[in-house]
């Protein structure tokens, strides 16, 4: 199994590693600069790699390479998943996943590390279960730390979740206000072409729960729509059997926030887009220059307003400048990147906004051949594109009466437009 | 109050300061301490000097201090392993703590130090631990398990661990089972026949109950040991189907795909009447989807995997194709697997679809990715008949673009459709012969020239286009050389007369100015084809040839069912077996899918393993269907053709007449630079030898190696990078072999093959075009005079070795001196040179020897019989013109002979006894 980790920041320096079985010498990670070498971007280094004798299987998160060893045949989905579930713990346990809070807080990741894995096995990787064998750093008690020197931050008894059928959950939660929230997102992928015409279109949905209930409650949340569900992944506390027969969620929640359930709408059923482009972006032959004129305008948006709208286009190399007026909203053109970025903000449906006028090239070179692809940013509060509808939240196994809420919020995933 | 306080930089006293703080009285100061220690550890500094202060903060209640200096040990216990010993008294006492967490902790820990001496200690406290009350120690000891048989297997054995684990299977707790067969898998691995996981429906059933119940990386390992089992028959095949779909709708993406895994295995016994076939196929498709709006990194794996999945049962997801679509900002492994797939899944529906698509791509930024756009449209185009004039306009239309690598790549493609689809689409010829000149890469170049060779007679101006090639010939690549050879070939045959002297030219490049084999091999078949029999000749070189296959790139049925079997794992990201990368020997048992008990479809796997693989474009693209891309044996005439041996004219045509259809299956087997990919592929060489001159050539690439004469390791693995070379010296016909088996045991494609051989005493050297390397280091003397200093290069690096080779593989055939001559030698050597030796345990009479010795070119000169006694006169030459005399004694019913040898080059006297003895013996 997992062999041993390294982690890698954005120029390449190897800042911490650690080992699970015997020590594999940092030379192994030379490979890894090899193909980071020859791939343009970060993003572009494959995840798995072959060496002579091991395999590096690597992840890229929040400008960092998480890079593990593996020398037998071991799942590389199960290293991937692995090594996100450390990021994740990072994130969880100091805010964010950096090279500058995992150095501040190195002890406490090697001890993570330590407690994550087992001669390459995972041994706890739920929050919940870490959090009780090693507390998370915070600055009260840093202050206690030092001032009275005795405050420990690791648990001395037998996390209790480890072992239960729910490991997910700890025992004696309580809480004084009883709440539970949750937020329906959903994320639009889509290809529109030049014409306008839809080449693809999907929903990535997830429900993203934040419970905080006191004791051992048992949640059943049902959909007014379920039959739009039909490829979902789940928490492993939902049970599947309630989900088969009666298509409803039915779980004993973890404790604190965590995703209940992902759920895919497949290009099959329509998709309805929110907002419709009209775009002509052309290089003329004849000198060194070019046309642009973008309008957004709302589609199918269920009487809700459009917000964050922004449009991103990767310009050619050879676009020096560009010289817009955009009716709403404010334009940059980032030499360097050549990105151009359009931010509309709010989407008003009586007055379309409009960015029109010339990019000049480089004197000299030739017409751009490859078209720019753009990129639409946006987000519809309270509501879910897919339609789906969350009808009730019941509670059963403790007595009192919790605050339930659900938000909706739709947001633009991959959707882009080519021109 | 942060930890970064502990990177500051190594002072010079640093150490000594840790080691004051750690032997400190106050605590806290100490634990401090142990946390700078840990720091400076995990960046791998080397603070393994304060072994014994850390060991000594072992014995606390604290229990973040016990698992910092736990940590510590872990990771320097193997570079002290006498200090570490100080440790073992500690970790016994905490197996019996009261508090779990610090029983596991401590056989956790002693797990992990990997020093023999403590492990013998481990066994007690693991027993126990094994067995304790708490489920978390057990679960935690099953693990210990497996890492002890890492460090000790036979330890483990003896003291009856394995069942212990075995037994743990059937524990109670869900997590304890998980971690038994995760511990029982891993050690599994090692040991491949040992039956370790012995599943029967009675074990199964208790895998399934705790998949329900373990953490999600338990249910990993479940899924995956289950994937090895074969069900007794198709209701039981459903029944684990049956519990294992809800599997698929798991979050962690790693248990999808083991669960998938699990269900297309045993999906095989299923019949595929039965509705529950039906569900399953619908219930496959929505989590493989689901995997693709995952990290790129997790995508990445998957769509390897769907890649199989496809090609196995590709109605799964054959409405699914929308999701394959690629989006500009994917990374660009992950475009190029969705774009594979894409091709898998195209067909006469949803062909109009991939088109636009593929022609979008044709516009992209990324060179790699727009090249294998416009070759899948080639690809569409082979596939989907109905598709192909479309696939063809279109290419047509990026043509148009003038883009230099787009071009290129469609006019590789267009070739392979110009197979497919003989007498279609020619009328774009003159499109392509447009763009002759902006061709700069060999294969574009290759796949142009072979156009206008197959279509000569369309092309009015043929012989000017390649006329115009053939100006800068030796600067061209051999690919671009081989099919301009053949394509003026194919001119020739079809207008003669015009083009004599350009076939002439060609011809005389390519047999007397080049030095690659391959083409003056070629050259010389055409030559001598030609200047014998024109009309066989026509029938060779302008044969029909075979259909290319639809389908392209497949995996190859078998392997593809191996692979089925390894979903999820490394070989199905590599499309590769495990035993063609798992590190060393440890074999690994070849899995299959089992078989459909009811139905009648299922493919018979062994008819499947005997089928010829379909052939496919080939990706180098020099086969063409050029029926002479062969190597023959070498011929021993030098200087130009055509020959005058009738001998040798008689095997080439009888090569060619009689033996054309077992020549072509040699097609697939001789590249000119020897790639082996990993580790089962093993390629014998044989490297001719000449003395000092070197003569004509060929390297061979043959799958079966050399079975009669026992070959010798040279270079162990070990000391190559995984390179393993082992080889003999032979002599056949004349001529000096060196048999090289080369096997790749590294888990990387080996490349770049080249040989250079020291300088040595008989000026051996390799007589094939190789590559120059770098010289040996020269301070050897070259000690005994048949060690031959070998360099082999490839693609990871030069590798040194030495090999003697039998010094009879020097002795030339006329070696057989005049008496005359013999007699006036012997005296005019001095006598100084002359050396006596006995050879012992003999039993051959006179005339067996000399028979046998005959047989190494030792000839017999004469025999005289004095006394009882043979003597024979013996004589044998060096390659390098050097005599050797020998006289050996033979008397009947001693076993002992006697040998006296004379040579001017007294040196060699010991290395032609050892000879002797070898041969007499053998």
């Amino acid at each position: 199994m997992i062999h041993s980790l390294f982690l890698i920041n954005h120029s390449g320096d190897i800042f911490l590693e650690k080992h699970w079985k015997s020590v594999i010498s940092r030379s192994v990670c030379d490979y890894f600069f090899e193909a980071k070498e020859k791939a343009a971007e970060p993003e572009n280094v494959a995840p798995v790699l072959q060496t002579p004798h091991h395999y590096l299987i690597t992840i890229y998160r929040g400008k960092l390479f998480f890079l593990s060893v593996v020398q037998t045949e071991a799942p590389p989905l199960f290293v991937i998943e692995f090594l996100h579930r450390v990021a994740d713990i990072f994130q969880d346990y100091f805010g964010e996943c950096s090279e500058s809070v995992i150095k501040d807080n190195v002890v406490t990741v090697y001890e993570l590390l330590e407690e994550m894995l087992d001669n390459g096995f995972p041994l706890a990787t739920e929050s919940n279960v870490l959090k009780e064998m090693i507390r998370p750093p915070t600055i009260l008690r840093s202050v206690v730390n030092t001032l009275t020197g005795t405050w420990s931050n690791v648990g001395d008894t037998l996390p209790t979740g480890q072992l239960s059928n729910i490991p997910w959950r700890r025992a004696g939660v309580k809480y004084t206000n009883n709440e539970a929230y949750f937020d329906v997102i959903e994320e639009i992928d889509a290809i529109v072409d030049k014409s306008g015409t839809t080449v693809c279109a999907e929903i990535q949905g997830v429900i993203e729960a934040c419970v905080r209930l006191t004791g051992m409650p048992d949640l059943t949340l049902s959909f007014m729509n379920p039959r739009l569900l039909d490829d979902v992944s789940f928490h492993p506390c939902v049970r599947f059997k309630r989900w088969e027969s009666e298509r409803a969620l039915s779980f004993i929640p973890p404790d604190g926030n965590f995703t209940l359930m992902n759920y895919h709408v497949s290009s099959q059923n329509l998709v309805a887009l929110p907002v419709y482009v009209k775009q002509s972006i052309s290089f003329f032959d004849s000198g060194p220059c070019g046309r642009l004129d973008i309008t957004v305008g709302p589609k199918q948006t269920m009487g809700k307003t459009v917000e964050a709208l922004m449009v991103t286009i990767h310009m050619p190399k050879a676009v020096l400048s560009a010289n817009l007026t955009a009716t709403q909203g404010s334009y940059t053109y980032d030499l360097a990147t050549k990105v151009l970025v359009w931010d509309i903000g709010k989407l008003n449906p009586q007055k379309l906004p409009n960015l029109k006028g010339s990019l000049s090239l480089q004197a000299g070179a030739p017409k751009p051949e490859d078209n720019p692809s753009l990129n639409i940013d946006l987000k519809i509060q309270q509501m879910a594109i897919s339609g789906l509808k969350v009808s009730r939240l019941e509670m059963f196994g403790e007595k009192y009466k919790p605050f339930k809420g659900v938000k909706y919020l739709t947001k633009a995933g991959k959707f882009q437009v080519r021109t | 109050m942060t930890d970064s306080k502990y990177f500051t930089t190594t002072k010079k006293g640093e150490i000594f300061e840790l080691k004051a703080e750690l032997n400190s009285d106050k605590k806290e100061k100490k634990k401090e301490a142990v946390k700078k220690v840990i720091a400076s550890m995990t960046v791998g500094k080397d603070v393994s000097a304060l072994f014994p202060d850390v060991v000594n903060c072992m014995q606390t209640d604290n229990l973040e201090l016990k698992k910092l200096v736990y940590l510590y040990l872990m990771n320097y216990a193997k570079s002290q392993p006498d200090m570490a010993i100080m440790a073992v008294n500690t970790f016994v006492k905490d197996c019996e703590d009261p508090n779990p967490l610090i029983r596991a902790l401590a056989v956790r820990t002693m797990g992990c130090i990997r020093v023999d001496k403590i492990t013998e200690y481990l066994c007690e406290p693991l027993r126990k631990c094994l067995k304790d009350e708490d489920p978390y120690v057990r679960k935690t000891a099953a693990v210990c398990v497996a890492k002890l048989h890492d460090i000790n297997a036979q330890l483990v054995e003896d003291q009856g661990f394995l069942d212990t684990l075995k037994d743990l299977i059937s524990d109670s707790n869900p997590m304890v089972v998980a971690n038994a067969v995760a511990a029982l898998s891993e050690i599994a691995e090692s040991h491949p026949n040992s039956n370790l996981l012995d599943l029967n429906p009675q074990t199964i059933n208790k895998l399934l109950t705790a998949l329900n119940e373990c953490t999600e990386w338990g249910q990993i390992f479940i899924l995956d040991c289950l994937a090895n089992y074969t069900p007794r028959d198709d209701r039981e095949s459903q029944s684990i189907c049956e519990r294992v779909t809800p599997r698929l709708s798991h979050a962690n993406s790693a248990v999808v795909l083991s669960a998938v895994k699990v269900l297309m295995k045993f999906m095989e016994m299923l019949p595929k009447d039965l509705d529950y076939y039906g569900t399953l196929l619908k219930k496959l498709a929505p989590p493989l989807v689901t995997l693709l709006s995952a990290e790129p990194e997790l995508q990445y794996v998957a769509l390897r995997n769907i890649n199989l999945i496809v090609q196995r049962r590709p109605e799964i997801l054959k409405h699914e194709m929308k999701v394959f679509f690629v989006k500009y900002n994917d990374p660009i492994y992950v475009k190029l697997e969705k774009l594979d797939i894409m091709i898998r899944l195209a067909s006469q529906a949803n062909i109009a679809q991939v088109l636009a698509e593929l022609k979008e791509y044709a516009t992209e930024v990324d060179v790699d990715f727009v090249r294998k756009a416009v070759r899948a449209i080639g690809r569409c185009a082979i596939k989907v008949e109905q598709s192909a004039e479309r696939c063809v306009s279109t290419l047509l239309d990026l043509i148009q673009t003038k883009v230099n690598y787009v071009v290129q790549e469609a006019i590789v493609v267009i070739k392979d459709i110009f197979r497919k689809y003989p007498n279609k689409y020619e009328s774009v010829i003159a499109t392509l012969c447009e763009n002759l000149d902006s061709l700069d890469e060999p294969e574009a170049r290759a796949a142009m020239i072979w156009i206008v060779g197959e279509y000569a007679e369309r092309i009015d101006n043929a012989d000017e286009l390649l006329e115009s090639f053939l100006e800068g010939f030796h600067d061209e690549s051999t690919q671009v050389q081989l099919q301009l050879l053949t394509a003026i070939v194919k001119l020739f045959l079809k207008k003669p007369t015009e083009t004599q002297e350009l076939v002439q030219q060609v011809l005389s490049l390519a047999t007397q100015d080049s030095d690659n084999p391959d083409l003056r091999d070629r050259g010389y078949i055409y030559w001598r084809l030609l200047s014998t029999d024109p009309v066989a000749a026509k029938e060779v070189v302008l044969a029909e040839k075979p259909l290319i296959s639809e389908e392209t790139d497949l995996i190859e049925p078998t392997l593809l069912e191996e692979l089925i079997c390894h979903i999820g794992t490394l070989a199905s990201v590599y499309h590769k077996p495990p035993s063609a990368f798992v590190e060393g020997s440890r074999g690994v048992q070849h899995k299959r899918l089992p078989g459909s008990a009811g139905s009648v479809e299922s493919p018979d796997p062994g008819a499947a393993a005997t089928e010829t693989p379909p052939a496919v474009i080939p990706s180098q693209g020099d086969l063409l269907g050029d029926l002479l891309n062969l190597d023959l044996t070498p011929t021993t005439t030098t200087g130009p053709p055509p020959p005058t041996t009738s001998g040798m004219q008689m095997g080439a045509m009888d090569l060619l007449s009689g033996g054309l259809d077992s020549l072509v299956g040699l097609l697939h087997q001789g590249p000119p630079s020897l790639s082996a990919s990993p580790s089962t592929t093993t390629a014998s060489l044989y490297f001719l030898f000449f003395p000092s001159t070197l003569l004509v050539t060929s390297v061979w690439v043959a799958q079966d190696v050399c079975g009669h004469v026992s070959a010798q390791v040279w270079l162990p693995a070990m000391k190559a990078k995984g390179l393993e070379i082992s080889g003999v010296f032979v002599r056949r016909a004349g001529v000096i072999q060196m048999e090289m088996t080369l096997t790749n045991k590294a888990m990387s494609v080996m490349t770049d093959f080249a040989i250079q051989f020291n300088r040595n005493s008989f000026g051996l050297a390799p007589a094939g075009p190789l590559q120059i390397l770098t010289p040996l280091s020269p301070n050897q003397s070259i000690e005994p005079l048949n060690n031959l200093q070998v360099a082999v290069k490839n693609n990871i690096d030069v590798f040194y070795f030495s090999c003697q080779y039998p010094i009879s593989m020097l002795f030339v055939e006329d070696g057989k001196m005049e008496r005359q001559v013999f007699l006036a030698t012997w005296k005019d050597i001095p006598n100084d040179n002359e050396s006596q030796f006995q050879i012992k345990d003999c039993h051959l009479n006179s005339d067996a020897a000399s028979n046998k010795l005959q047989s190494s070119n030792i000839f017999t000169i004469a025999k005289r019989t004095v006394e009882g006694q043979d003597m024979l006169y013996q004589s044998m030459k060096l390659t390098n013109g050097i005599w050797v005399l020998a006289e050996l004694r033979v008397q009947a019913g001693n076993p002992n002979y006697t040998i006296s040898l004379k040579c001017r080059a007294p040196e060699v006297s010991q290395c032609v006894f050892q000879n002797y003895e070898a041969v007499l013996k053998n």
